[in-house]
């Protein structure tokens, strides 16, 4: 079953378009029951069923739906994989305890939460991804009767095992197994060996499996967001005793909201240093719910709550006491992380010097996160040379000067105009024309002016006068305090 | 703590009246406004509140304490961006600074309120552009308790308004003026001219003129100073700067 428009008892059929015709990809169960199979051209299914309602095929719409289904049953196992186009393997082991459910009572709730979203599941519990998939997919209660199609060695192998009498796994497997490998090649043996249950076939999870992981499950779903920050914080306490007992402390932590209906909320906050406090890890998901843009919406309630911490680094017992340093003063991290959740990593700020030749390279902003770089210090017995602030852009400004290549006497900017008391210059900065070969601009002339009232201005003269501009431009580039 | 002193060597510098200048014109635990001078028609120099108030952040904290500085991402103040090599250059250390910008004036109060009452910085320095209705006497208050509570030095700097009732401790208008001129007539160093316009139990009205000395590390009176020796660098300087 998919989404769609139509509803679920209604024929319909989902079309592409392959080799110029429209040709039917999968149909509705009502219009499988009419006759109609998978793979005709529509054209041909229309003259048997003139009213057959035909939409898009979209596979990539399936495929998000297909991912969201793994996201719900990641309930069950972190170790979910999607499977094909229409298959998901759940890898169960040792999971039983936790669930409290055995194969079978696993295998109902799913079927009855799937059939709740309007699928119809075939689910099948194997020790093995092939076997368990090829049982659900055949409909066969035990791995011998299956047929040889279960192998997934393709159609010529199939006919040629059939021609030879040969039609169910259970007559393959009764067969000494190395004139099958020299008849039908390695793949053979080892497709059997994964049927059969005899060779185990790792699955790769579709979400990297976090290092460590607490969760909490409800008997009746939670249907508030109220007492969200206190099961945290009862989770975040039991990461703590595991992390204490690694010696780590989480840098991320990850909480999965999974809704009774198979939608899932995921919150993340991360730190700067590591942490495993509860009330820390509580703090930071305060900040986290509450600046959501979009609320967190409970719907028919949460029925489980895991918090997983997908990173974590170094934290030995000794270190927490370094935070209390001889100012008395907190340490700085926490109100940064907290800062960080709030308003976003791209809010904060620590300046990072860059050894670039023109002015407004020369600093960059860097994430509040990073390690503070030393600066160079000024010059003694020289008054500020750079301005506390810089444009951007450059302010154009309109100037007069005595001479062209002159410094500036008078210059206007924004409707006024200042008159130049005093000036330096110029400081000439030419563009970096030694980085790259196409890298040609104009040089600048940088002034440093007072005007009559005392502001500090910082002008430029963007090209020299005669041998690279006409009429070089005037900009202002920055102020001084 | 704040370094009282110097204010005051300063203050007696330039030859007001020493009874009259508080003892400790910007106390640690207190919020502070820098407004900055309106000119008649009505524009305002952003840079020397700022730096003022950065100076006597820097100044205010002991090593290794960082300074927060919070202004907004868009608007007015963003198109003049603080420049690094030039906070350098009047001697505060870049690395210490940690700048928020954020997108709005609400998120900069609470923003500002959550940096204080952590107390981990020495000082928080927030620009509040323009009339800014939402900074009212509630909000300064909040910050003001905040800032007793965590003994961090809040620094408003005010521009584009008029000077209005607020819980500061003191509020001080702040602008360019004219520095001592170097050789050549070249510009010198950062001049400010200070006005108290308001202290809480002290008097008001106080003027002065506060140039910044780099190299010492405090303010000092702009025209008292002698000459010093000037290096020779300095007439062809601009050859050298350009090679540097």
């Amino acid at each position: 079953m998919r989404e769609g428009a139509a509803p679920p008892d209604a024929a319909f059929a989902l079309i592409a378009k392959q080799r110029g015709a429209q040709r039917i990809m999968a149909l509705s169960p009502a219009a499988l029951k009419l006759g109609l199979t998978a793979g005709m051209m529509l054209a041909d299914a229309r003259a048997q069923e003139p009213d057959l309602a035909a939409l898009e095929h979209r596979p990539e719409a399936d495929r998000a739906l297909l991912l969201r289904l793994v996201e719900a049953c990641e309930r069950y196992t972190p170790m979910v994989a999607p499977q094909g186009d229409d298959a998901l393997v759940l890898d169960l082991t040792g999971c039983f305890d936790s669930l409290a459910m055995d194969e079978r009572g696993v295998l109902d709730d799913l079927a009855h939460r799937l059939s709740r979203l309007g699928f119809h599941p075939l689910a099948a519990c194997a020790g093995t991804p092939d076997a368990a998939l090829a049982l659900a997919r055949f409909g066969k209660r035990s791995l011998r009767e299956l047929p040889v199609a279960a192998l997934g060695l393709g159609e010529d192998a199939h006919l040629a095992l059939k021609r030879a009498g040969l039609r169910t796994i259970g007559q393959l497997a009764d067969r000494p197994r190395a004139p099958l490998a020299a008849r039908f090649g390695k793949a053979m043996s080892v497709a059997l060996a994964h049927l059969l249950e005899e060779q185990d076939r790792r699955i790769t999870p579709h979400r990297t499996l976090p290092p460590i992981w607490v969760e909490q499950r409800f008997a009746e779903p939670m249907a508030t967001v109220k007492p969200l920050l206190g099961v945290i914080a009862w989770l975040a306490g039991q990461a703590r005793d595991l992390l204490v007992a690694r010696g780590r402390g989480g840098r991320r932590y990850e909480v999965s909201l999974f809704r009774t209906d198979g939608h899932v909320a995921r919150l993340a906050v991360d730190s700067g240093l590591p942490l495993r406090d509860p009330a820390d890890v509580v703090r930071l998901f305060r900040e986290r719910i509450e600046s959501l843009a979009d609320p967190l919406d409970p719907g028919f309630g949460y029925d489980l709550l895991r918090l997983s911490v997908p990173l974590h680094e170094d934290l030995s017992e000794g270190q927490e006491r370094l935070d209390e340093d001889k100012s008395g003063r907190p340490d700085l991290a926490p109100l940064l992380d907290r800062l960080q959740v709030r308003f976003g990593a791209e809010c904060l700020h620590r300046f990072a010097p860059r050894d670039e030749h023109l002015p407004e390279y020369a600093d960059r902003l860097v994430s509040a996160a990073s390690r503070p770089e030393a600066w160079p210090q000024p010059e003694a017995g020289e008054p500020p040379l750079r301005p506390l602030f810089l444009f951007e852009p450059p302010q154009p400004v309109t100037v007069l000067a005595e001479v062209p290549d002159g410094p500036p006497r008078r210059f206007g900017w924004q409707g006024r105009q200042h008159r130049v008391v005093r000036q330096e210059g110029p400081e000439r900065i030419a563009y970096p024309w030694w980085k790259t070969v196409e890298a040609t601009g104009p040089t600048r002339d940088y002034y440093r002016i007072e005007d009559e009232n005392g502001c500090r201005f910082w002008l430029f003269r963007h090209g020299l006068y005669g041998s690279e501009k006409a009429d070089p431009r005037w900009y202002l580039h920055g102020v001084f305090a | 703590m704040f370094d009282s002193s110097r204010f005051k060597r300063a203050a007696s510098l330039v030859q007001t009246s020493p009874e009259g200048w508080p003892d400790a014109p910007l106390q640690q635990d207190g919020v502070h406004e820098f407004y900055a001078a309106q000119g008649q028609d009505g524009s305002a120099a952003l840079a020397p509140p700022v730096a003022l108030a950065l100076l006597c952040g820097v100044q205010a904290r002991q090593p290794g304490e960082p300074l927060l500085w919070l202004r907004l991402a868009k608007g007015k103040q963003a198109r003049q961006r603080p420049y690094a090599p030039g906070l350098a250059e009047l001697g505060i250390d870049p690395a210490a600074i940690v700048l928020m910008r954020l997108p709005d004036l609400q998120s900069l109060l609470r923003a500002g309120v959550d940096c204080v009452r952590h107390g981990s910085a020495a000082t928080v320095v927030l620009e509040v552009d323009g009339r800014a209705p939402a900074f009212d006497l509630t909000a300064s208050r909040r910050l003001a308790l905040a800032a007793e509570q965590s003994r961090t030095m809040v620094l408003i700097v005010r521009s584009g308004a008029d000077p209005a009732p607020s819980a500061a401790h003191s509020r001080w208008q702040v602008a360019s003026a004219p520095s001592v001129p170097l050789p050549a007539d070249a510009p010198g160093g950062p001049v400010f001219d200070v006005t108290l316009l308001r202290q809480r139990g002290g008097r008001e009205g106080l003027n002065l003129q506060l140039e910044w000395d780099r190299e010492q590390g405090m303010f000092r009176a702009p025209l008292s100073r002698g000459r010093p020796a000037l290096p020779a660098v300095r007439t062809g300087d601009a050859g050298r700067r350009s090679a540097a």
